[in-house]
């Protein structure tokens, strides 16, 4: 099963790799991982999306814990919380098809952040299921290049499922 | 008062207790080995390889209980400390290890001497630190000792650059340890304690499997005392020899691949198994579908990763193991009534039968010396009052099996990581830790060979070590699984070429002393040990012989095989009584 695990680290040099390092020495898969600053400049968020049976998961989020730069540890799935992710992509439509591509953008509530005479790059977020619904609309227009920034999560209130 | 980084680091481990450093200079610890050149109190002790200083600073570590400290430069220096750092790591061995390292501006030029050693032994230790800020230092060397010595132990490495050591700074000593990401948990959940003497009480056959926890957490007393009162028999894990008297009746000596026949049905007949201060390694398991099928288990261990990694367990308790055991046996104490020898009778008799049934046992000689029975004397020249270390292979096992261990930190062996060229530079920081006691290396030929050159420093500083080679000319552990599982094909582990051991020791400046025939085993060991310096003992051993009993990789613990020629000669033995 898919878990999406938030991280509170000390925003030290070297914390992404003991992390990274975890996973790969370990046998872990990680299928996304973004990385920033929190209003304490001192303290870094990662949000981790990787997957496995409930006792891989307890594997990892207690490995997670163990290490010493590693401030919480917080496993999303447990808790009511929102999800999103961000998507560059840079489309080529034939000229005949490019209000429709912005058309489709408009629906998904996706943004034209740059055009050129053949191609348009929309910036969108969203859920998974939304993003890949879009870039499936998006397909036969001609997909130059995508750009995800794996996904963020924050919990509602905090309040257990 | 201004004080240059070699100075504060210096200064730091003076704070922090330190007496002894294992190490090996360089380029860029340059200023700090001034410092040491004529320090009062911190006495450097120059090992010939840094393998062999990380090693000493780990048997310094198991047998004071204090963190062992090695002092290295960088480069060469740094990467020859990670077999050292791994075999801490695994076995949970408390240890700072400095390494040397070039000039800040110059980190990650490919400079004359550099390694990312901070990249390198990231996997294989608790933390390590980069002190790329003199402001730092004192701090960092502070949190070092604090992360190597709580919670779970563990090595702790601190990269110090070449142009740190020399930058000036006021010497500020933290008071106080703070890491707000880093907080071990010592006490054990009062409602799985009170589950875990409910489960102890109701059990009709539980056995206590006792691991290296207990002896990193000075639990010894409190676990005896669990098993005394509650009348449980006692295994201990490789790691865990020693913080259970091996002589006691409840003892059942090693579980798993090489452990005892009894250890092993006991925990497969188990109604509950109680899980300390161990980790549920392969190689105590054997196959996991068909572990201690019947029993439920209580699992006491300072690191919540080593609860339900391998098995799953009925009770959990994340604590350190003596505080636990304290609470755990003031409950038992308190609300049971209870005689337990009665309600253990029946089970503690069937353990005898066990016994009695596949004791630890050889076929003897007299024609050739059988490496079991030098452990065997040893132990009985010692009175099992000795440090033992060892190497590993086959001369680990025997020693584990025939040496009966009383109590902790008296046994020193790589568990974990099995490296071979531990035991002999292990040895060397433990006369360090413990100067007026005995301590012996039981060492294979092959082991012996990946250190020897510390010989070098255990001459020097008059050590009076004893090494007692189990010389069978092979690679004996590897050469009994090809003779076994190989159809006998010895690829590569035939030592055809072994040096003469006595005349190495000799030409280091030791004494060398050899056997040939059982007869002289007794005669080399009692000279030994009444020799005051450094002795290599060479026994000649059957090289045939095999650690046995023996659970082939894979297979369920109970299905141990034996060593056919002992049931031979019991067997005779009985016809001979009948006749």
């Amino acid at each position: 099963m898919r878990h999406t695990i938030s991280l509170l680290v000390e925003n030290k040099f070297g914390v992404l790799s003991r992390v990274a390092g975890l996973f790969s020495g370990r046998g872990y898969n990680i299928e996304s991982i973004s990385v920033g600053e929190t209003l304490d400049s001192k303290i870094s968020q990662m949000t981790i999306v990787t997957s496995g049976d409930d006792q891989i998961i307890e594997q990892i989020t207690k490995q997670l814990n163990k290490l010493i730069d590693v401030i919480k540890v917080t496993d999303m799935l447990e808790l009511d919380h929102v999800e999103r992710e961000m998507i560059l992509l840079k489309i080529a439509p034939q000229a005949n098809r490019k209000l429709e591509a912005i058309e489709i953008a408009n629906i998904f509530r996706g943004k034209v952040v740059d055009s050129s005479e053949k191609t348009l790059t929309i910036e969108i977020t969203g859920t998974e299921d939304k993003l890949t619904a879009f870039v499936n609309m998006m397909k036969p227009m001609g997909i130059k290049e995508l750009v995800r920034t794996g996904k963020v999560a924050i919990t509602r209130v905090g309040t257990k499922k | 008062m201004k004080m240059t980084g070699a100075e504060i680091f210096l200064e730091s481990l003076k704070r922090e207790k330190v007496k002894h450093i294992f190490g090996y200079p360089g380029g860029v610890v340059l200023n700090i080995f001034d410092l040491l050149y004529d320090d009062k109190k911190l006495q450097l002790i120059l090992t010939r390889h840094e393998q062999g200083a990380v090693h000493a600073a780990d048997g310094y570590a198991r047998v004071s209980g204090k963190a062992g400290v090695a002092l290295v430069t960088s480069g060469p220096g740094a990467t020859n400390t990670v077999t050292g750092i791994a075999t801490a790591s695994m076995d949970s061995i408390p240890m700072v290890v400095f390494t040397g390292q070039v000039p800040t501006m110059l980190i990650g030029n490919d400079a004359f001497q550099e390694a990312d050693i901070v990249g390198i032994t990231r996997p294989c230790c608790k933390y390590n630190f980069l002190a790329n800020n003199i402001e730092d230092l004192a701090e960092i060397v502070r949190d070092a000792f604090h992360i190597a010595t709580s919670g779970r132990p563990g090595p702790v490495l601190v990269d110090l650059p070449k142009d740190v050591t020399v930058a000036k700074t006021e010497f500020i000593w933290p008071e106080k340890v703070d890491i707000r990401s880093y907080r071990p948990k010592y006490e054990g959940n009062k409602f799985m304690i009170k589950k875990a003497a409910d489960l102890i009480s109701k059990a009709t056959k539980p056995v206590i499997v006792a691991g290296g926890g207990v002896i990193l957490s000075g639990a010894s007393k409190e676990l005896t005392a669990l098993a005394k009162l509650t009348d449980t028999p006692v295994t201990m894990t490789l790691m865990g020899l020693g913080c259970f008297p091996g002589s006691h009746k409840l003892s059942l000596g090693m579980p798993g691949m090489h452990g005892t026949y009894y250890a092993n049905m006991a925990i497969q007949n188990a109604d509950l198994l109680v899980a300390v201060g161990m980790r549920f390694d392969d190689r105590v398991t054997g196959t996991i579908e068909t572990f201690a099928p019947n029993a439920k288990i209580i699992h006491i261990d300072i690191d919540p990763t080593s609860i339900r990694k391998n098995i799953p367990v009925d009770v959990p308790i994340v604590g350190d193991v003596k505080r636990v055991l304290t609470v755990l046996n003031k409950l038992l104490k308190d609300n049971d009534q209870k005689q337990w020898a009665p309600v253990r009778k029946k089970w503690l008799k069937q353990v005898d039968a066990w016994k009695a049934e596949h004791p630890m046992s050889y076929a003897e000689s007299d024609d050739v010396i059988k490496p079991q029975f030098v452990v065997e004397k040893i132990h009985e020249l010692t009175k099992g009052d000795a440090i033992i270390t060892t190497e590993v292979g086959q001369n680990q096992m025997w020693a584990a099996q025939f040496y009966k261990f009383e109590k902790p930190r008296q046994w020193l062996t790589s568990g974990g990581l099995g490296t071979m060229g531990y035991g002999f530079p292990a040895a060397i920081g433990a006369q360090f830790a413990a100067p007026d006691k005995l301590v012996i290396d039981i060492a294979g030929d092959g082991s012996i060979q990946m250190n020897i050159q510390e010989l070098a420093t255990a001459v020097i500083n008059k050590l009076p070590v004893k090494v007692a080679i189990l010389n069978n000319r092979f690679l004996g552990m590897v050469r009994q699984w090809q003779e076994l599982f190989f159809d006998e094909r010895y690829s590569h582990t035939g030592l055809d070429v072994t040096p003469d051991f006595v005349k190495v020791a000799e030409a280091y400046g030791a004494v060398g002393l050899r056997a040939t025939k059982p007869s002289e085993v007794v005669p080399v060991l009692k000279e030994a040990f009444k020799i005051n310096k450094t002795v290599f003992m060479d026994f000649e051993v059957d090289w045939h012989e095999k650690v046995y009993p023996m659970v082939p990789a894979g297979a369920s613990i109970d299905h141990m095989l034996f060593d056919e020629s002992i049931e031979k000669s019991a067997k005779k033995k009985k016809l001979r009584a009948v006749k």
